[in-house]
């Protein structure tokens, strides 16, 4: 399926999207589609400081435990609370109601270490 | 290929799996589908219509001649000869120690025996049986990839299988086989399997499953008849409160241990891991399997520490999201007798965090009769 074009993306299946200083995270489409039914999403706390690549949180599928890393260093400004009712949001909405967490994004020349729409593309299909 | 060199095993359904799009991953040693559209959509269909199952990478022995009975009454500890024609019956092999070797089931049917196997121990009991057999009396044959086994399971399995088959399916008791034809091939129907609900298992030749597979789904669909693969059926057997080899029964949990004392007939006057048994039962003093449900959202998963007033007192043997247990999260653990008992408050460590869990009676989740 085709990436939307306004995002930039991880090689661990994260997407963001940058807008001033403010990070929204989640995960792509085809991550979501290879954890299967989501169950359970961890996510980081308000005011936590994590680094590019890093450690932010797990989501769990009915099989499996994945970790959940930031694509982006920043400190966290805002969680899906919504997620804890509805983790299958990430499923239906990956890139809408199924987003994680937001950053506020302290080095913003690390999107030079991202994908592109179409590069993901190519990347994901290998 | 796998981490040991050797390639994967498919079996006779392969084809299908991969035309209707299952994910298939790597089990004992065969290619297998782990879900189709979906674990919890799977779950579903089995539990209110019916799912279809391949498990043609089960192990299958079949055990011919006058001995048979009687010698697997040694190497096990279910009653065998005392089993009915066309009957099924559940079973476990136990070692010395009284651990598990592997849970089995036995079908006696006309002349022979079958016993079929968890995939994962298939190489290990065909071992296990041939150092063990008589010089004479049994007769060994390997099956184990060479006849598919299709498993239909669910409270409209009945309705579904019916026009295929000959036997009245209604007038079959639960745990019982007969010889007969599916759709003209002929095959074991058997009123057995591993998800708590209702439902047949069929074996029949390799060459015959695909065009049997395709016909319930093509002719079952539209009913909510849909593929299932084994996420979907461990989910089932874990609300059903059934053990699976490796996680509530090992080598090191013995059937007492494992809550499957009703299978043990400590009446038969001798059989491999007897004695170990017997003084298990005698001392009650052993860790036990034990069902959870925790308090709040996060899963248990295997291998969490689980601990009771502060100390640590078990591990998660199995663990889910279980739709039929109210969406709550469930799981077994192996757990000191002191803390074990139902209503037992516990803690579960999950990355470090300590969550509340409260102690079940096992099975979470039974049929509507």
């Amino acid at each position: 399926m085709a990436q939307p074009e306004n995002l930039l993306y991880s090689k661990e299946h994260e997407w963001v999207k940058i807008d001033g200083d403010t990070a929204t995270i989640g995960i792509t489409e085809h991550a979501q589609n290879s954890l299967g039914d989501i169950v359970y999403v961890e996510l980081p706390k308000v005011g936590a400081k994590i680094d590019q690549f890093g450690t932010a949180g797990v989501i769990e599928s009915v099989k499996a435990v994945s970790d959940l890393f930031t694509p982006i260093s920043g400190e966290v400004l805002e969680i899906n609370g919504a997620l804890a009712d509805d983790p299958a949001a990430v499923n239906k909405e990956p890139y809408d109601g199924g987003w994680l967490f937001k950053l506020r994004v302290s080095n913003p020349a690390e999107t030079a270490k991202l994908l592109g729409a179409a590069d993901y593309e190519k990347f994901a299909a290998e | 290929m796998t981490a040991s060199g050797q390639a994967l095993r498919r079996t006779a359904l392969y084809e299908e799996h991969a035309r209707l799009g299952a994910r298939l991953v790597p089990y004992a040693g065969f290619e297998m589908p782990v879900q189709y559209a979906g674990i919890l959509q799977e779950h579903d269909a089995v539990r209110r219509r019916a799912g279809l199952f391949d498990l043609s990478h089960m192990g299958q022995f079949e055990l011919t001649g006058e001995r048979v009975a009687e010698w697997a009454d040694t190497l096990t500890i279910n009653a065998v000869a005392t089993m009915k024609p066309l009957q099924a019956r559940y079973n476990i092999f136990c070692n010395e120690r009284g651990g598990a070797h592997d849970d089995t089931i036995f079908y006696r049917l006309e002349g022979r025996w079958m016993l079929v196997v968890n995939a994962s121990n298939a190489d290990k009991m065909w071992a296990h049986l041939n150092a063990h057999a008589p010089a004479q009396g049994v007769r060994l044959e390997n099956r184990h990839g060479a006849r598919a086994l299709i498993a239909i399971q669910g409270p409209k399995s009945v309705a579904m299988l019916q026009p295929h088959v000959g036997v009245n399916l209604a007038a079959m008791k639960y745990y019982f086989c007969v010889e007969d034809r599916v759709d003209g091939v002929p095959a074991i129907v058997a009123r057995t399997g591993y998800t708590g609900e209702d439902g047949f298992e069929l074996f029949v030749d390799n060459d015959r499953a695909p065009g049997i597979w395709k016909a319930l789904l093509r002719d079952h669909a539209g009913e909510g008849l849909e593929p299932c693969g084994l996420g979907a059926r461990d989910v089932l057997r874990l609300e059903a409160g059934m053990p699976l080899f490796g996680h509530e029964l090992t080598e090191d949990i013995t059937p007492v241990q494992a809550g499957q004392t009703w299978a043990l007939k400590m009446s038969k006057p001798q059989f491999l891991g007897r004695e170990a048994l017997a003084a298990q039962l005698a001392s009650g003093d052993f860790s036990r399997i034990a069902g959870l449900i925790m308090d709040g959202r996060a899963p248990a998963r295997e291998g969490y520490a689980v601990w009771f007033q502060g100390r640590a007192a078990g591990e998660i043997r199995s663990g889910s999201r279980a739709p039929s247990v109210g969406n709550k999260n469930v799981a077994t653990a192996l757990l000191a007798p002191e803390a074990a008992t139902i209503g037992t408050a516990l803690e579960v460590e999950i990355r470090g965090a300590m969550h509340p869990a409260t102690v079940v009676p096992l099975p979470f989740y039974k049929r509507p009769q």
